[in-house]
């Protein structure tokens, strides 16, 4: 079932939620829905489940505008992200719930639930209230009580926030596992920008309430549509240098330093925002480097190691080698492919690259 | 330390002259109930009875048809409480989860409503009855007491202490609004509906004013009003009264010592009587 929204819209009284959301999900599609706290993507969710109703927009499951439909009669399934189990009934006896509202035999129901809740790592404690339960077995509940009737749209608001990072990472095999053998269409929010590249087919950033980028996961990483974009996605976050234009064509000056970048002739505004992820970053000699500055921190995170590099009076993070080696104190290169540096407009923080096209339908198209 | 080992002890023999100031009427009547009738009102006061006569109750028993009188406090307090829970699980859940115009006004009116003494109902709830052709029957004593502004008060602020996720999760999970209320909100209201139903049954079972003016028949009398038999012509024969009386407090004693926890959890939760 493919779910099409049509610039939706929710208002609150004073706040605009959700600002004219189009987008189309495909049948079987797995889609993360990213942003910040408070954009919207709770409000996005309650909207498909049909628990708010919009301000104005549509929204269909296939041909059907369900738009006015309630949110019993739409079968879905939804973990919401502070669980909401029936604290009076046991763990069973939630993950049966909707089988018994759908008049699903007693017998059946039991074995359904039984099958799911051991599925979820829970089997051995159906008999216990959710009271009684830690936060990361409450979720699992949750998560059992959505999939057990089977739901066309299954619907995730933060579902693996509370779980330990192994735990984390088993379950969200677990659910991309049951999304596909089942073939559900599933809407994933997350905060966590790792766990929503690596789960789905398609991330939808929202800033605000609005969609800024709505694309495959390596393009959001690769293609930023915008510095919020860029920003947000990759850990640790993206470097961000101002530039002036200098006279000679095609030369850029780094603003608070005088180091002279070359960059594409193709950019003619006075002044720009360039983006460097620190992953890109290489050290290298004085002839081939972009930057040169001195180490003034260094660390080791997981493979590689990190340094902060001071430029007059900014600072770069970088990625490096670990193999190579450097300690605080030294003067460095750094150097970054030409096809790995981003250029954003200092007004709005557009993408500046020519030739590609990052409007949401051309992106449909893309990866269509 | 010892101010408060000092103070706990005053506390204690606080509430233990409470108890027994409170017991003692309790005391006096089974005592009476089992009194030969010159020991009634001897002075000085006899507490324990030379001769227990225990005949008082089976004679008490003969005085009236008290098994009728039984039978119909019974219907009268099960139909009358079952048809208050009915009406309050919904005007709470009305008051508390639906948005319709004027909720709030007319949730005022309905509290407002309260700070009028039911004395001065009496009258006017009579005269309606009577409009309405059903003096002297059960709907009578039955149909004006299957609401109480107070229960649904009550429900309705436990109604509100239960998130509101709760209701997406089931209508997620498929359930009307009225099955979301019977299968949700009204089992987690479970404390406050055994609250709502003992105050009940306790006001309904001991009801008097109200079941004399609107019966006369005495196939419709309930236990209260049926101890007035034991006023004649010739006076109060107090010890059968006490023991008919003994006999009619029994059933409400045994439910205050089963539900005690409940309702002092009642009365404590709202800080009013009910
Ligand atoms: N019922 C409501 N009434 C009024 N404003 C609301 C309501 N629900 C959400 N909002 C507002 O709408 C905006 C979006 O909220 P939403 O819950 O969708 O954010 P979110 O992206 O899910 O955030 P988080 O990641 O913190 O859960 C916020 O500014 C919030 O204050
Ligand atoms: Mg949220």
């Amino acid at each position: 079932m493919d779910v099409r929204i049509e610039n939706v819209t929710m208002e609150f009284q004073n706040t605009v939620a959700v600002n004219s959301l189009s987008t189309t999900i495909r049948n079987g599609e797995m889609v993360s829905l990213l942003g910040p706290s408070g954009c919207g993507k709770s409000t996005t969710l309650m909207l498909l489940a049909g628990l708010y109703k919009p301000t104005c927009g549509n929204i269909y499951f296939g041909e059907k505008n369900v738009t006015n439909i309630d949110a019993e009669k739409r079968e879905i399934g939804m973990v919401f992200q502070n669980y909401a189990l029936y604290p009076h009934l046991s763990v069973l006896k939630n993950i049966m719930f909707p089988l018994r509202m759908q008049k699903v035999p007693k017998r059946e129901a039991k074995d359904r639930a039984m099958e799911m809740a051991r599925l979820v790592q829970i089997g051995h404690l159906v008999d216990r209230k959710p009271g009684q339960l830690s936060g990361g077995q409450q979720q699992r509940v949750a998560i059992a009580r959505a999939l057990v009737k089977k739901p066309n749209l299954l619907l995730l608001d933060e579902p693996l926030s509370n779980l330990d990072a192994r735990l984390r990472l088993e379950m969200r095999e677990e659910i991309r596992r049951i999304q596909q053998e089942v073939g559900i269409t599933a809407i994933f929010v997350t905060h966590d920008q790792e766990e929503a590249l690596s789960i789905s087919d398609r991330v939808m950033l929202m800033k605000d309430g609005v969609l800024q980028q709505d694309s495959i996961p390596q393009e959001m990483y690769r293609k930023p549509i915008n510095s919020f974009a860029a920003a947000f996605i990759g850990n640790p976050p993206i470097n961000f240098l101002l530039a002036r234009k200098t006279e000679q064509a095609g030369n850029y000056e780094l603003v608070n330093s005088s180091q002279i970048i070359k960059l594409p002739g193709y950019l003619n505004q006075q002044k720009i925002q360039i983006g460097l992820r620190p992953e890109n970053l290489f050290l290298t000699d004085k002839d081939n480097a972009l930057l040169t500055g001195e180490v003034i921190h260094l660390e080791t995170i997981g493979r590689d190691t990190l340094i902060r590099v001071q430029i007059e009076d900014v600072t770069i993070r970088a990625l490096i080698d670990p193999s190579i080696p450097i300690n605080v104190g030294d003067q460095c290169h750094l150097g970054i492919e030409q096809d790995h540096v981003h250029y954003f407009d200092t007004e709005n923080g557009s993408n500046l690259e020519r030739g590609n096209s990052y409007d949401g339908q051309a992106n449909m198209e893309q990866y269509a | 330390m010892v101010r408060s080992a000092l103070s706990r002890t005053t506390v204690y023999i606080l509430l233990s002259l409470g108890a027994v100031l409170m017991l003692l009427p309790f005391v006096w009547m089974i005592s009476t109930s089992l009194k030969a009738p010159n020991e009634v009102m001897a002075m000085p006061p006899v507490w324990v009875p030379t001769e227990w006569k225990f005949e008082n109750f089976t004679e008490a028993m003969k005085v009236a048809p008290f098994d009728r009188y039984f039978i119909n406090s019974v219907i009268v307090t099960l139909v009358s409480t079952i048809g208050e829970l009915l009406t309050t699980i919904l005007a709470a859940y009305a008051f508390s989860r639906l948005n319709f115009y004027g909720r709030d006004i007319v949730f005022a009116i309905l509290l407002g409503t309260m700070m009028v003494p039911s004395e001065v109902l009496l009258i006017p709830n009579f005269v309606t009855l009577s409009n309405l052709g059903w003096v002297d029957t059960y709907s009578a004593l039955i149909v004006p007491w299957t609401a109480s502004v107070f229960a649904i008060f009550l429900l309705r602020q436990y109604f509100l202490g239960i998130p509101k996720e709760l209701s997406f999760a089931a209508k997620v999970d498929g359930c009307s609004e009225f099955k979301f209320l019977w299968y949700v909100m009204a089992p987690l209201a479970k404390p406050a509906l055994i609250t709502v139903a003992l105050l009940k049954v306790i006001n309904s079972w001991n009801a008097f004013l109200w079941p004399i003016i609107v019966t006369n028949s005495q196939e419709l009398r309930t236990l209260p009003v049926g101890l007035s038999a034991f006023t004649t012509e010739a006076g109060i024969k107090y010890e059968l009264l006490m023991a008919a009386s003994s006999m009619v407090i029994f059933p409400m004693l045994i439910l205050f010592f089963i539900m005690q926890k409940y309702i002092v959890a009642g009365v404590a939760r709202t800080g009013l009587k009910g």
